[in-house]
Order: C-alpha cells, then sequence, then structure tokens
C-alpha cells in the first residue's frame, strides 16, 4: 500500500492539466475563465490609470498646456468609462468570484459553465467596442452621457463606446446569473445560507443588484443610440424629449452599480479580517443581512445624484433621507470589523495591511457621502472634485484595495505560489499613503469650489492639484509593484500549501492550485464560518514564508 | 488688500463666504465634518487599540467572543439618530435656500456653449459678468440655448443645472461687496473649463450707479460675429445676438456652412431631396435644424436649435438677415 501510493503523482492542477491555447480559450473550467478575465481586467486597469495619469499631469499647471481641452475630455471620459464598466464591476466578481464561489461551496463548477464562458467572450466584444472608439477619435461625453450633449451635441464617437458598454452589460447579467443560480442550488450538504462565508453573501447580493439593474442600462443606452441615429425625441428638448429622464434612468442603474463595486470588496475584508485575527466575524448574520439591505436601499437613493438638476425638492428631501439611512449598513459592516479584531490575535500579513487600509479608506469614503446627502452641502460641492474625491475613496480606496487584498489572500490558492511579504506590505502601505496624498487635497479643492472634467483651473487651486499629481505617481509606483512580483513568482515551481493561513473555508480544503474537478468527493460542512480560534497563533507563524 | 473678496485670491482651505445662505451652508458643513472627526477618532482608536494589544506575539487575555444583539442594536441607533440629525437640519436649510422671497431683484442668465449671458430687466445686458448689489435678494432665472450647463458661485455655496427649454432658479443674498468665481459646474463639451465668469457683488448705491451708467451699453460685441459686424441693416443685431456668427461666417468653416449666397437657391440634402432655400427652408435651419441637413454637413447637425430660445419676431428678422446675404445681394461676398 504504502509503496503504492508513493508513486502516485498528485493529480495535474488546473493550470497544468492542459497546455494548449486552446484548452484557454475554449475552457469550460471556472478557475481558467476567471484567469482569462484576470489577465483582461489587468489590461483594462492599466488603460484607465494611464488616461488617469496624463489627466494629473495635465492638472498640475492651471492652464491647460499638456494637452488640450478636447483631449482633455476625452481622456477623462476614457478614465471613467474603462474604469466602471471594465474594471470595477468585473473585477471581484468575475476573477476572484468566478475562482471562488465553486470552491468555497464544495462544488464542481458554476450553474452553467458554458455561459460563464460566454459572458468572457461578450465582455470582450464589449471591451473591443470601446477601445475601439478610443481609436476612432475617443469620446467627450464623460462616462455619465448626459443628454442632450452625448445625443445631438457631441462631435465624437459616442456610438462605438455607448455599444460596447451595453454588450459588456449582458455580461454581467450573465455572470449574475450564474452566481444566483449556484449559490442557490449546488451547495454542499450541510452547508446552510448561516454557515456561507460572508464573500458567498456578498456575491450573492452583488449578482441581485448585477441582474435587476444592468437591463435598465441597456435600454438607457439603447434609447441614446436611437435619439442620436434616427433623432427620435426621447432626451433632447428640441425633439420634444426630457433631458433628466436620461439622468433618473442613468441613475436607476449607476447608483446601484456603485455597490455591485463594493459589496464584494467588504465581502473579500470580512474573510481577511476573520482571518488574520483568528477570529470569527463578530455579528455574522448583521453583516450578511447588511450586504442585503445595502443591494436593497442601493436601488432607492439614484435621485441623490440630480439635487441640482431640476428635481422636485420634496423627491429630493425624500432621497436624501433614504441616502442616509444606506450608511447605516456600511457602519454596521465597519464596526464589525473593528470589533473582530478584539480578543484576537492578529497578524499583520499582505491581505491584513490591504484589509485595514481598506476599512480606514472605506469609512472616510462613507462618511463623505453624507456631506453629499446632505441637501445644502451637495448643492455646493455637486460636480466639483469634492465628489471625484469621496467616490475614489469608496472605489480605489475602497474596492481596489479590497480587491488587491483579496489577490494576495488568494493568490497562494490561485497560482499555488507565495510571495514575498517584504514587498507586499511595502507596496500596501505606499499605495494607502500615495491614494491619500492623491484625493484628499481633492475634499478641501471641492469644497473651495474646483469643478470636475475641466482641464483649466484658476491659479489659486495648484499647489492643491500639485500635491495630488505627486500622490497620483506615487499610487501608480504602488500598483506596479504588486503586478511585478506577483507575475514574477509564476516563475517559480508551485509549492504552496493547500491552506497556507490556516484559514477555514472549503477553498482551502483543496490542493494549491486546485485539481480540475476541485473536490475528490464532495464535502459535507458540519461547523459554523469562520471557527477560528484565537489561542492557536502558532500555526500561521510556522508556515510564514 | 483690501477687505473685498476677489476674483483670484491666492491659496486658502477655505472659500470665501459672501452671501447669507453661504453661512448657513458652512454650518451644516462644519457639523458633518465635526461628526466625521468623531467617528473617525472612534473607530480610528479602536482599530488602533486592538491592533497593538492583540497583535500576533503579544500575551494579551483573550476572551472568547460572544455576540451581545442588543449592543449592536443599541449603537447602531444611536449612530443614526445623530446622523438623521444633521440630515434633518441640512434639509431645512435647503428649503430656506430654495424659496426666494417675493420682493427678489429678478435678473435672467441663459447659458450657451460656452458664455454666460446676463440680461439686466432694466437693460443692461452682460455677457460672463454678472453685477449685483449686496444686502438684497436677487433671484437669477436661468436657461440653456442648446446643453446642461450649471450655474455655480461657489462663494454663495450656490449651484443650479440650467436646462435648455425650461427656466430654472436660484436666488441669494449678497453680504460682501467683491468680485467672486461665477463657473459651469455641468460638463458641456470642449470648452466647458472655460465657460467662466465674474460675479460682482456692490454696495446697493454703487450698483444704482453702474445700472444707469450701463443703461443704454449693448453687451461686448460677440467673439467671431464677423458677418454681424459686416452689415448694419438693423436685423444685424439679432443675428449677433444669437450668436449665429459663431458658426456662419463669409467662408465655410468647420463649424458651419456660410449663409452667403445661400438665399434662393436650391440646396441638396443628406436625405436626396432638393429644395429651394425660401423662407421655410430658413426658419426650418434655424428652428429644426436637424429636419434638414444640407448634403456635406454631419447629421445629426452641429446647428443648435433655436426653437423656444427665437422668438417670433426675431425668426423674422434673422429671415430676413439671411436673404439679404443672398446671391443677388450686395455687400459681403464670397471670401475668395
Ligand atoms: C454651433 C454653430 C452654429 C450656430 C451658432 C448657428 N449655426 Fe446655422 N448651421 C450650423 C451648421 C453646422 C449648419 C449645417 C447643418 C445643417 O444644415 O443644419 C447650419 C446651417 C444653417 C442654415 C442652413 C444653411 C444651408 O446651407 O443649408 C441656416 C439658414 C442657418 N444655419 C442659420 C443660422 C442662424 C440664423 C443662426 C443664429 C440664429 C445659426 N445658424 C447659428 C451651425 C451653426
Ligand atoms: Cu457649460
Amino acid at each position: 500500500m504504502t509503496t503504492l501510493d508513493a508513486i502516485i503523482l498528485p493529480a495535474p492542477s488546473y493550470l497544468t492539466a492542459h497546455w494548449s491555447l486552446r484548452s484557454w480559450l475554449l475552457t469550460l473550467d471556472h478557475k481558467r475563465i476567471a484567469m482569462l478575465y484576470l489577465t483582461s481586467i489587468t489590461a483594462f486597469f492599466f488603460v484607465g490609470g494611464a488616461a488617469a495619469v496624463l489627466m494629473r499631469l495635465e492638472l498640475a499647471t492651471p492652464a491647460s498646456d499638456f494637452v488640450v481641452s478636447g483631449a482633455y475630455n476625452r481622456l477623462f471620459t476614457i478614465h471613467g468609462a474603462v474604469m466602471v464598466w471594465f474594471f470595477l464591476i468585473p473585477s471581484i466578481p468575475t476573477v476572484l468570484g468566478n475562482f471562488l464561489i465553486p470552491l468555497m461551496i464544495g462544488a464542481r463548477d458554476l450553474a452553467f459553465p458554458r455561459l460563464n464562458l460566454m459572458s468572457w467572450y461578450v465582455f470582450m466584444a464589449g471591451g473591443a467596442l470601446a477601445t475601439g472608439s478610443i481609436i476612432v477619435g475617443g469620446v467627450d461625453t464623460g462616462w455619465t452621457f448626459y443628454t442632450p450633449y452625448s445625443t445631438t451635441y457631441a462631435n465624437s464617437a459616442v456610438f462605438p463606446m455607448v455599444a460596447g458598454i451595453f454588450v459588456a452589460g449582458f455580461a454581467s447579467i450573465m455572470t449574475g446569473l450564474n452566481f444566483i443560480v449556484t449559490i442557490h442550488t449546488m451547495r454542499a450538504p450541510g452547508l446552510t445560507w448561516f454557515r456561507l462565508p460572508l464573500f458567498v453573501w456578498a456575491m450573492y447580493a452583488t449578482s441581485l443588484v448585477l441582474v435587476l439593474a444592468t437591463p435598465v442600462l441597456a435600454i438607457t443606452l439603447v434609447l441614446i443610440a436611437v435619439e442620436r441615429f434616427w433623432g427620435v425625441g426621447v432626451f433632447d428638448p428640441a425633439l420634444g424629449g426630457d433631458p433628466l429622464l436620461f439622468q433618473h434612468l442613468f441613475w436607476f442603474y449607476s447608483h446601484p452599480a456603485v455597490y455591485i463595486m463594493i459589496l464584494p470588496a467588504m465581502g473579500v475584508v470580512s474573510e481577511l479580517v476573520a482571518c488574520f485575527s483568528r477570529n470569527p466575524i463578530f455579528g455574522y448574520r448583521f453583516v450578511a443581512y447588511a450586504s442585503m439591505a445595502i443591494a436593497i436601499l442601493g436601488f432607492l437613493v439614484w435621485g441623490h445624484h440630480m439635487f441640482v438638476a431640476g428635481q422636485s425638492v420634496h423627491a429630493s428631501m425624500v432621497f436624501s433621507f433614504l441616502s442616509f439611512l444606506v450608511a447605516i449598513p456600511s457602519g454596521v459592516k465597519v464596526f464589525n470589523w473593528i470589533v473582530t479584531l478584539r480578543n484576537g490575535t492578529i497578524h499583520y500579513k499582505t491581505s491584513m495591511v490591504y484589509a485595514l487600509g481598506f476599512i480606514g479608506l472605506f469609512t472616510l469614503g462613507g462618511l463623505t457621502g453624507l456631506f453629499l446627502a446632505t441637501l445644502p452641502v451637495d448643492v455646493h460641492v455637486h460636480d466639483t472634485y469634492f465628489v471625484i474625491a469621496h467616490f475614489h475613496y469608496i472605489m480605489v480606496g475602497g474596492a481596489v484595495m479590497a480587491y488587491l487584498g483579496g489577490m494576495h489572500f488568494w493568490w497562494p490558492k490561485i497560482a499555488g505560489r507565495m510571495y514575498n511579504e517584504g514587498w507586499g506590505i511595502f507596496s500596501a502601505i505606499l499605495m494607502f499613503f500615495g491614494f491619500n496624498l492623491t484625493f484628499f487635497p481633492q475634499f478641501i479643492l471641492g469644497y473651495l469650489g474646483m469643478i470636475r472634467r475641466a482641464a483649466e483651473y484658476p491659479p489659486e487651486f495648484q499647489l492643491l492639484n500639485v500635491l495630488s499629481s505627486a500622490g497620483a505617481s506615487i499610487l501608480g509606483v504602488a500598483y506596479l509593484i504588486p503586478l511585478v512580483y506577483l507575475t514574477r513568482s509564476l516563475v517559480r515551481p508551485a509549492t504552496a500549501e493547500a491552506n497556507p493561513w490556516n484559514a477555514t473555508g472549503l477553498e482551502w480544503t483543496v490542493s494549491s492550485p486546485p485539481p480540475e474537478h476541485n473536490f475528490d468527493s464532495t464535502p459535507v460542512v458540519t461547523t459554523p464560518p469562520y471557527s477560528y480560534d484565537a489561542e492557536k497563533t502558532a500555526e500561521l507563524e510556522a508556515v510564514s514564508p | 488688500m483690501t477687505s473685498r473678496g476677489a476674483v483670484n485670491s491666492g491659496f486658502s482651505l477655505w472659500p470665501e463666504t459672501a452671501s447669507v445662505g453661504a453661512e448657513q451652508v458652512d454650518l451644516v458643513y462644519l457639523a458633518l465634518l465635526g461628526l466625521t472627526l468623531f467617528f473617525v477618532i472612534l473607530l480610528g482608536a479602536l482599530a488602533l487599540g486592538f491592533g497593538v494589544k492583540y497583535r500576533v506575539g503579544r500575551a494579551a487575555h483573550r476572551r472568547e467572543v460572544v455576540h451581545k444583539t442588543h449592543l449592536e442594536v443599541v449603537w447602531i441607533t444611536a449612530a443614526a439618530l445623530i446622523t438623521l440629525a444633521v440630515c434633518l437640519w441640512g434639509t431645512y436649510v435647503y428649503v430656506d435656500a430654495v424659496t426666494p422671497p417675493p420682493d427678489a431683484r429678478n435678473i435672467y442668465v441663459v447659458g450657451k456653449q460656452w458664455m454666460w449671458k446676463v440680461s439686466h430687466p432694466q437693460g443692461p445686458r452682460e455677457i460672463n459678468e454678472l453685477h449685483v448689489p449686496a444686502g438684497v435678494p436677487v433671484k437669477i432665472n436661468l436657461t440653456s440655448q442648446d446643453v446642461i450647463h450649471s450655474f455655480y458661485i461657489p462663494a454663495f455655496r450656490l449651484k443650479r443645472d440650467v436646462l435648455p427649454q425650461t427656466y430654472t432658479s436660484l436666488w441669494f443674498n449678497a453680504t460682501r461687496p467683491g468680485e467672486y468665481h461665477l463657473f459651469c459646474a455641468e460638463y458641456c463639451g470642449a470648452e466647458h473649463a472655460r465657460m467662466r465668469g465674474r460675479v460682482i457683488v456692490m454696495e446697493p448705491a454703487e450698483f444704482q450707479r453702474w445700472l444707469s451708467d450701463s443703461k443704454d451699453l449693448e453687451p461686448e460685441p460677440i467673439p467671431n460675429a464677423e458677418l454681424a459686424e459686416a452689415r448694419s441693416d438693423g436685423h444685424a443685431e439679432v443675428f449677433a445676438r444669437y450668436a449665429c456668427g459663431d458658426c456662419h461666417k463669409s467662408g465655410p468653416t468647420p463649424e458651419g456652412p456660410t449663409l452667403v449666397g445661400l438665399f434662393g437657391q436650391p440646396v441638396r440634402l443628406r436625405d436626396g431631396r432638393t429644395v429651394v432655400a425660401d423662407e421655410e427652408y430658413i426658419r426650418q435651419s434655424i428652428m429644426e435644424p436637424n429636419a434638414a441637413v444640407a448634403l456635406g454637413q454631419a447629421a445629426p447637425s452641429t446647428m443648435p436649435t433655436y426653437a423656444g430660445q427665437v422668438d417670433d419676431e426675431h425668426l423674422w428678422q434673422l429671415i430676413e438677415f439671411v436673404k439679404s446675404l443672398g446671391a443677388d445681394a450686395g455687400g459681403i461676398g464670397p471670401t475668395p
């Protein structure tokens, strides 16, 4: 027996099972599809990032001297559209969600593997159209496509960009649908709803929003095309349309879209905080319900983007109040993460540094959201850099930090390789510092009255803009470091253990990287989630590289 | 340095405050800042305290964690009540800020790509400048000739979107004489960043003097209105007033075709039809530019529609002016 065991080689991992390009491009394996998404969204991130770098260079001086305003207007449109639809929205769901949901619930794959592969092709087709619009002259409407500018006045490649986003929306819907069905029907025996990892809860809430909100965006984009090409009056008052209708429809999608970006991030952070403080998440049910509350309330606050747009005073009052309410479940989460640290044993690994960074930046992003929900303050800071700073704290400080924290946490599982913790912690801290230097001055600029989407600004705003641009260059470097060391880790042999962090969760019971079929036999779950024990601290230390 | 506010006031961390409403907004803002500071310090201290006390390798007493639901409910309710109080206070201030007193002085402002045109009912008209008296409620009525703009005066903490074919408004009671920024806050196309102006707040007596001095003044000539300047037969002013000359010059430009020699000639349209450029065609070109776009021009037309902007009186004058540029008219000819 023993001799026989010794000569059986371990089953090849999903990475080494097949080598052909075809085996990647036609794979139905959720883990490989996650890798297809990983490479694509990483590319999109650096496209969007490059646009941001050029914008910050331009804004180092008050005059529009580095790029002319026409080019600047195209840059911020590309930056926004690419980052929102081709990086932030797909990031955690399509990479970590695709990879982890089946592993976390003890399943062989997602419910619809073919739909999953198709979603990637649809996403790439959308991405090709959107980036194509840059090549044929760029788009200068801003990612919000406000009418009637976008339909009647803009002299740029609005159509390919809108078509690209429309197409990519279907990829979102496919992914959301797939996740919902998978989580409902494919959980391992014993894995009840309240034994699910909070990451799965978050993905479930996100999927609901994806499936319910994205169709509204699709309809809105079709209406833009109909008006632009056939002159059918929908939004342009000159044609008998209503420009505010566009804003209602657009924000009915785009406000929930903010939660599509942040809910998965919250899910990731719950996993990280629990693991690295060796404690169960404090108030698990509260955190799970908070995800659902955010998903639902998120649909009822779109009007807070329209306080100065000409919406009725009464509508504004209601939207202001509801926007304050949606802050409550987010507050619950922050509080519970922090209290989870209590009585724990805290390991400051790279992922944990990212998670703590997330909590700090997200808290500030959330609190400044209250400023924007307060009517008279919003009247002043709407469409200024205050808003820019606020949502970058949520989306970059929040969603991107969590995404990177998650990538570092599950990298041993995904790639089978460890990375250097020193570089990891250094770049996470550099990122936190660079981020704050970039975006904190923008809060001040916003209250001073610096408008967004302008290549020129009055000279008295220069000092704060120079600080912001300096921070952006630090931030840029901090993003490149993990790209380098994570990519380089791939050339070393895959030696990561199945569970290097001693974490709970079914994904850690399979080898790193997992075999193609995930589990040799269907796991049976008998324990609550996060059954960490803070006293047993030695385990984690022993395996640190 | 005088005590008067100035457009370029140098580096500062706090915006100028020059109206009664702005002072109210600042108070709400300060309350929110206080709230933020409170939560940041509270949560930061907790995180830092736990982070140090329970870090790995430190022998702290670690108790079994029990989740006390009532504790969670209590803190959620307390935090929610404090923040909702600020929400309600803000709403109260807002309702005040959007309800102009009945005796407010009216000023009309039209936004167009990329300028602000101001008309005082007493006569004077201005471009990218707005003179107002201090200590008097002033109501600004806003509309746009093309896309959505947003009329924004940071020193008054006031902003309002400017929509085509709709009137919106805002009001203020300026407190401090001086010059303040006027921005367009809603992205409106290529030169959005340059759609800037100045608000000049004056002592009431000084303002009265300004009013009577500038009563008969025409607004500054509109840039590029070379066609309008070339002729001086009555209707040209209307042509200049609507800035038609921004796009229509004595020769074709990327902004638009020349109107010289147009009247009475056959025009081939994009949709294949050929029509004669008569009065009806010119009316249509002004009021519904997309209904008939000439061959070789971009569709949809980049010419803004003037439906709802140009009243019948002006429309007639515009048509007369285009006619006067017609093939058989003397005056300016096509550019060589
Ligand atoms: C923003 C630039 C712009 C402004 C301002 C503008 N136009 Fe035009 N106009 C155009 C363009 C471009 C066309 C050609 C497209 C079309 O046929 O609609 C055009 C077409 C026309 C035509 C038809 C010309 C032809 O050869 O068929 C007339 C007449 C005209 N404009 C009159 C006016 C008048 C009168 C005004 C001022 C009230 C004005 N335009 C303001 C851009 C402009
Ligand atoms: Cu504007």
